[in-house]
């Protein structure tokens, strides 16, 4: 290794060349594509003068709904990213048996098994369950906007300077080599040494604050801003699971933060936390994370166990079954889910007492999701089901997830945790609940979203065919997990001695390349669906005949959602006022009250990137900087009193006309 | 249309392959394990498996029946106002309840039952581990201590009684029950033998249960079940169950064959390292382990039970302040990573009674 | 026109949209976000307390929170954090009554008593690192330093903002905005009294008792 001078210390921290990773092909590969990629994006940007256009009415927009689709962009560029490390994983581990150490050295292998998980949950599973309830809850409760709707901006941009930090790794240093949650000592100073370790904590802790910031914005928004007449009891389910998340997020992201706070002090300042010396616990630091993360897995499920709520009932064309019920159940699963998080570590040590409470907790959780199951079961009875493509997730959601339950809960029972745990039946198990849950949910959210947020609907063939890859990948790829599980296989591994294995991590990569036709035939199907948008325009706001609030609006809504504030009479709002013969208001628009779009949370939250970065490589000038710049800037922007605007009346009229014409037409 | 339904038809068949390969029969060692705790736990498993398909087959059936039943094209009876069955919503909260109060009753006892700490009850079904005397009260049979270190990246074993010690490989006597003390040298290991029973964490400076017997003889595989970094994948060990005699000719080759395993020579064996051959030691020092458990094996270092019992008594004072030596980092240059800063430990100070005294000065350190 | 009929349809269904004014976007939420986001600071220290209470006495043989704290000291400390708790209060019935230059003086007083809190903490930390007991020392001192420390940034940046909200009364006045600002500042003004009576009590005082 070349010494380097004491200047370029003073100036670039522990940055060397030898940082970027020039020896290794992939990486190399990787960034060639990335770069002339992004290379040709940004020349098209500038040759079609776009830039103008995205800052104005994107980056800077406060508008809920654009910041939700940029939640969705960001959701799934990141998918692209966090599979590829699956596809890697999957490939390294069918081909490295009896001695074939495979392509993938342990030093990488290990980054992309961590970059995997973090990836995944953090700034996939995230941001599409984000954008998701920032589109659709602000139109489902009939308010023109969220509470803070700078915030929501800032938020967002907090979340993609995390994944920024996440995607830099990949070129600059290294990621962490420690597991998706870093246990210590390991993940201490003293055994991961790197910058890898460093970019996951800044990554994550920046990208929390945003999150923690819009959890905060969004139960304001639920309780404050929803339209006259709509009581607790006759919110939309979709709203209701969005507020328990929400409140699961403030009640668990500080957390985190805090412990991810704690561990970086022991990095950086050589506190003894969670260290072995010096009296420090790195048990404790196990039991802080899965108090977040258990909770964590909720923040994901509940807001999609509310979108197959709304699908359900929809496309069956009826009430949900057991409207209370569900609630309640969400509510129960809300408060329960933070009397489990032991059960991530049966196999510490605890008393039998501590782990079977832990367990028979565990267990309980299973009965109010069971409730929700059988809702949308008694939902399907008697209805008049069309099976349009979120229909079809949300069945194939009901036949995989029962599985990943019944597996949860043979995991919950300490003793045959302690055959299970850590093992790729562990795998299984969650990735049959992530996938079989939210992922399906979140493709059934678009399907049945995307007419509302862009004017038409998406193309079915290609939807089909990215359903049938998904599902039929998801089974390929996993279940022989399960059975490795059994054959007592653990995770983590990059290598094996036991050749008998290697059929099954076979079999799972051929289901890791079905899924992967599933997500190329998702974005095919997003390409296919623009080409096609005049055939599959929808010009009624209301293409499935739903039954909440966003459908009385057009299709995509207007900048200020609603000509006037509806009120609610009913749950399922939308439904009763079709049943009711409500006519559409065609006069008497008055001007708009709405927040005015700023650039402060983009400039702020590229500051805190810069920041993190200085932090990562130890360039301490550059991080003082970036800091006091962040702070400067927050003042600057609490200056601005200027925050709002009235859209003109005659706007109003212009928009609205338009609608009436477009519905003629129709 | 036609296109979709031909894929279908493909996917279906892929789909149905796993299955079949099921049936090839694979070694699913959890499903058929060798000791009798893992055998309980297999138990466990397929117990609460059974009760929850109680639920989840008709589940799964309902849903394909009405997802079908009540397709639009069917024409079958609508009702869009039915959203309410007091009936239903009774069934539908308490069938689960039933069943998770069964299988919560299961997890009670089983997980008592089968606390890695107990000691064990039976060597395996109808054969107790008390053995049944005269006057009821029989001796408990002793079990055979075993010493478990995770060092980076390897497995010691410590056998207290024997005088010996392994590395990478562990015997034990058929039907023996054995108590397995468990720590780590560095980072959060587990301890796994599948076919013995289930897994504990190993944890640096704390120490770990696990009761467990073999009831066949035979060659298992045992590894870390818990990730430690790069040479993980390669922390594997053999278990060997064997009868009294063969135990008897193992240890007596460990004391023929084995080098001697002091303090230094412990201290050189931590050194991160992978794929290392079994290797046997003896002339163990009766207080390694409980040293490896303090982490005090450099005689430099404070062991934690001392500090630990200063601590309780109030901590060592101001004085306390500066018994602390600057221990050159090395684990993470071991580990392939850039040298680390110093970082302090505590120094060992004469007695733990007298700790006022003359701690701070007579602090040495080794070097 | 369209009121009419609007109204004709009103005998028949109910309204379904409100006619009359929309609802005022601002302010409505700020302070029920406000203190949600509070609780959520009150997380970050229930963790840091969390933590203290399992480290607190795990002094890796060195100094115990007996041998080090100066409870005279903290007691001082603690006072100013009151005081400026009150002033704060003060300055807020000035604000009710529309007294700008009033609240103006008592923000300044407040801000003075929060400056001398932190001095007092500043010196209180140099004097412990100088005598060796660093954070680095042991988990004790690390959960003490950190729980201590991160209220001490809270005090900080209330500090930056008071002078900032101080700043823009100055230049605007008691418009709504700043009024709202104040009514934020002042709850987590209060709610960092309130966290420093718990760091009072579970670390200065029992701490020093044995």
């Amino acid at each position: 290794m070349t010494s380097y001078p004491d200047w370029w210390k003073l100036i670039f921290g522990r940055f060397t060349l030898e940082a970027i990773p020039y020896h290794e092909p992939i990486l190399i590969g990787t960034f060639a594509a990335v770069a002339l990629g992004g290379l040709a994006l940004v020349a098209l940007v500038t040759r079609l003068k776009l830039w103008g256009y995205l800052w104005h009415e994107w980056f800077t927009s406060v508008d809920h709904k654009k910041i939700g689709i940029m939640y969705m962009i960001l959701g799934v560029i990141m998918l692209l990213r966090g599979f590829a490390d699956a596809l890697m994983m999957r490939g390294q581990q069918a081909i490295a048996f009896a001695g074939n150490e495979g392509y993938l050295p342990p030093h990488h292998y290990d980054q992309i098994f961590t970059a995997h998980g973090v990836i995944m949950i953090f700034f996939v599973a995230m941001p599409f369950v984000t954008g998701l309830m920032n589109y659709v809850v602000p139109l489902q409760i009939g308010a023109r906007d969220v509470a803070f709707p700078f915030l929501n901006n800032f938020s967002f941009w907090m979340t993609v300077s995390g994944a920024v930090l996440v995607m830099m790794s990949l070129f600059i240093g290294e990621f962490a080599k420690v597991g998706w949650l870093a246990y210590p000592p390991l993940s201490g100073a003293a055994y991961s040494p790197g910058v890898g370790m460093d970019y996951y904590l800044w990554a994550l802790q920046i990208a929390g604050v945003g999150t923690t910031l819009s959890g905060v914005n969004l139960i304001a928004t639920i309780v404050k801003m929803r339209a006259p007449g709509m009581e607790m009891m006759r919110m939309p389910v979709f709203t209701w699971t969005a507020l328990c998340t929400n409140v699961l997020i403030v009640a668990t992201f500080p957390i985190l933060a805090a412990t991810l706070a704690l561990l970086t002090l022991d990095r950086y300042v050589g506190t003894n936390f969670f260290t072995n010396d010096l009296g420090g616990n790195p048990m404790m630091y196990v039991n802080l994370i899965w108090i977040w993360g258990h909770p964590e897995v909720y923040i994901l499920i509940l807001p999609i166990f509310g979108v197959y709520s709304e699908v359900a009932s929809t496309f069956c064309g009826k009430r949900l079954f057991g409207y209370a019920s569900m609630v309640y159940a969400t509510v129960v699963i809300t408060i329960l889910s933070y009397l489990v998080w032991l059960h991530h570590f049966f196999t510490m040590g605890s008393g039998a007492s501590v782990n079977s409470f832990f367990g028979i907790t565990t267990m309980i959780i299973s009965i109010p999701t069971g409730a929700k199951i059988f809702n949308w079961l008694f939902t399907m009875y008697r209805g008049r089901i069309r099976f349009e493509l979120p229909m079809m997730w949300l069945l194939a959601f009901m036949l995989t997830f029962v599985i990943g339950g019944m597996t949860g809960v043979m995991l919950a029972v300490p003793p045959a945790d302690f055959v299970l745990h850590n093992s790729l039946f562990l795998i299984a198990h969650f990735h049959n609940v992530i996938i079989g849950g939210v992922v399906f949910g979140v493709f059934a959210g678009i399907a049945y979203w995307f007419p509302k947020a862009f004017g038409f609907k998406l193309d079915r063939f290609w939807g089909l065919l990215s359903f049938w890859f998904w599902v039929i990948g998801f089974y390929v790829a996993f279940m022989p997990l399960y059975v490795l599980g059994l054959m007592g296989v653990t995770r983590r591994l990059s290598r094996f001695e036991d050749p008998s294995l290697q059929i099954w991590f076979v079999v799972a990569a051929m289901g890791a390349v079905l899924i992967a036709l599933g997500i190329l035939c998702f974005i095919i199907q997003i390409a296919v669906s623009i080409m096609r948008r005049e055939q599959l325009r929808d010009v009624t706001g209301d293409p499935w005949d739903g039954r909440t609030l966003e459908w009385s609006t057009s299709s995509p809504p207007p900048a200020y959602n609603f000509a006037f504030t509806p009120i609610v009479h009913d749950l399922d709002a939308w439904a009763d006022m079709k049943k009711r013969g409500y006519s559409r208001p065609l006069g008497g628009f008055k001007p708009i009250h709405m927040p005015r779009n700023t650039g402060a949370g983009v400039i702020i939250a590229g500051l805190a990137t810069v920041c993190g970065f200085a932090l990562i490589w130890y360039i301490w000038w550059l991080a003082a900087l970036t800091f006091i710049g962040v702070v400067a800037t927050a003042i600057i922007h609490s200056f601005n009193y200027d925050r709002d605007f009235h859209i003109p009346a005659d706007d109003v009229v212009r928009e609205e006309d338009a609608r009436s014409r477009q519905l003629g037409r129709a | 249309m036609r296109e979709v339904s031909s894929l279908l038809r493909i996917f279906r068949f892929l789909a149905v392959l796993p299955l079949f390969a099921l049936l090839g029969g694979c070694q699913m060692v959890l499903l058929g394990p060798s000791g009798d705790v893992a055998l309980q736990q297999r138990n466990l498993l397929l117990a609460s498996t059974g009760l929850m398909l109680l639920i989840i087959v008709p589940v799964m059936a309902l849903t394909i029946f009405f997802a079908w039943r009540y397709r639009a094209s069917a024409k079958a009876s609508y009702d869009p106002d039915w959203n309410h069955s007091l009936p239903l919503e009774v069934v539908i909260w308490s069938v689960p309840l039933l069943i998770i109060i069964v299988i919560g009753a299961m997890t009670w006892m089983g997980t008592h039952l089968l606390d890695p700490y107990r000691p064990l009850d039976r060597i395996s079904a109808g054969k107790p581990a008390v053995e049944a005397k005269a006057g009821g009260n029989g001796a408990r049979k002793e079990p055979l201590v075993i010493e478990v270190v995770a060092l980076d990246w390897k497995w010691l074993f410590l056998y207290p009684a024997q005088g010996i010690a392994s590395l990478n490989e562990v015997v034990a006597p058929v039907d023996q029950p054995i108590e397995f003390r468990i720590t780590s040298s560095s980072v959060m290991n587990s301890l796994f033998i599948p076919a013995l029973a289930g897994q504990i964490y190993a944890m640096p400076g704390m120490q770990t249960k696990l009761n467990a017997v073999i009831n066949h003889a035979g060659e298992f595989e045992g590894f870390s079940a818990n990730y430690s970094g790069a040479g993980f994948s390669d922390m594997r060990f053999r278990f060997r169950g064997v009868d009294d005699k063969g135990f008897g000719d193992w240890v007596q080759g460990a004391i023929r064959t084995g080098s001697p395993l002091g303090r230094e020579e412990y201290l050189v064996l931590e050194k991160p390292s992978e794929r290392e051959a079994v290797r046997y030691f003896r002339d163990i020092p009766s207080d390694l382990f409980s040293a490896i458990l303090n982490m005090c094996v450099d005689r430099a270092k404070m062991c934690t039970r001392d500090m630990m019992a200063l601590d309780a008594k109030g901590g060592g004072g101001k004085e306390g302040i500066h018994i602390v030596a600057q221990l050159e980092y090395d684990k993470s240059v071991r580990r392939g990573g850039q040298p680390m800063p110093p970082r302090p430990f505590v120094t060992a100070i004469c007695t733990p009674t007298d700790v006022y005294g003359t701690a701070g000065v007579t602090a040495r350190v080794a070097n | 026109m369209a009121k009419a009929k609007a109204q004709a349809q009103a005998a028949s269904v109910p309204a379904f949209y409100v006619t009359g004014d929309d609802h005022a976007h601002s302010g409505g939420s700020t302070m029920l976000g406000f203190w949600l986001y509070l609780m959520s600071d009150c997380l970050i220290f229930a963790v840091l307390f969390a933590t203290y209470g399992v480290l607190g006495r795990n002094y890796a043989a060195g100094p115990s929170g007996a041998d080090l704290f100066d409870l005279r000291l903290v007691a001082v400390n603690t006072a100013m954090l009151l005081f400026s708790s009150i002033t704060y209060g003060f300055a807020m019935l000035a604000m009710d009554k529309g007294k700008q230059a009033l609240m103006q003086r008592w923000l300044v007083v407040t801000g003075l008593f929060g400056l001398a809190f932190l001095a007092i903490e500043l010196y209180e930390f140099a004097h412990l690192i100088r005598e060796g007991a660093t954070p680095m020392r042991s988990a004790f001192l690390s959960s003490f330093f950190t729980l201590v420390g991160t209220h001490g940034l809270h005090v900080t940046f209330g500090l930056i903002w008071l002078t900032v909200l101080m700043v823009q009364v100055s230049k605007r006045g008691l418009i709504e905005a700043n009024r709202r600002r104040l009514l934020c500042l002042s709850m987590f003004w209060h709610f960092l009294d309130v966290i420093w009576i718990g760091v009072f009590t579970f670390v200065y005082l029992m701490g020093v008792l044995k």
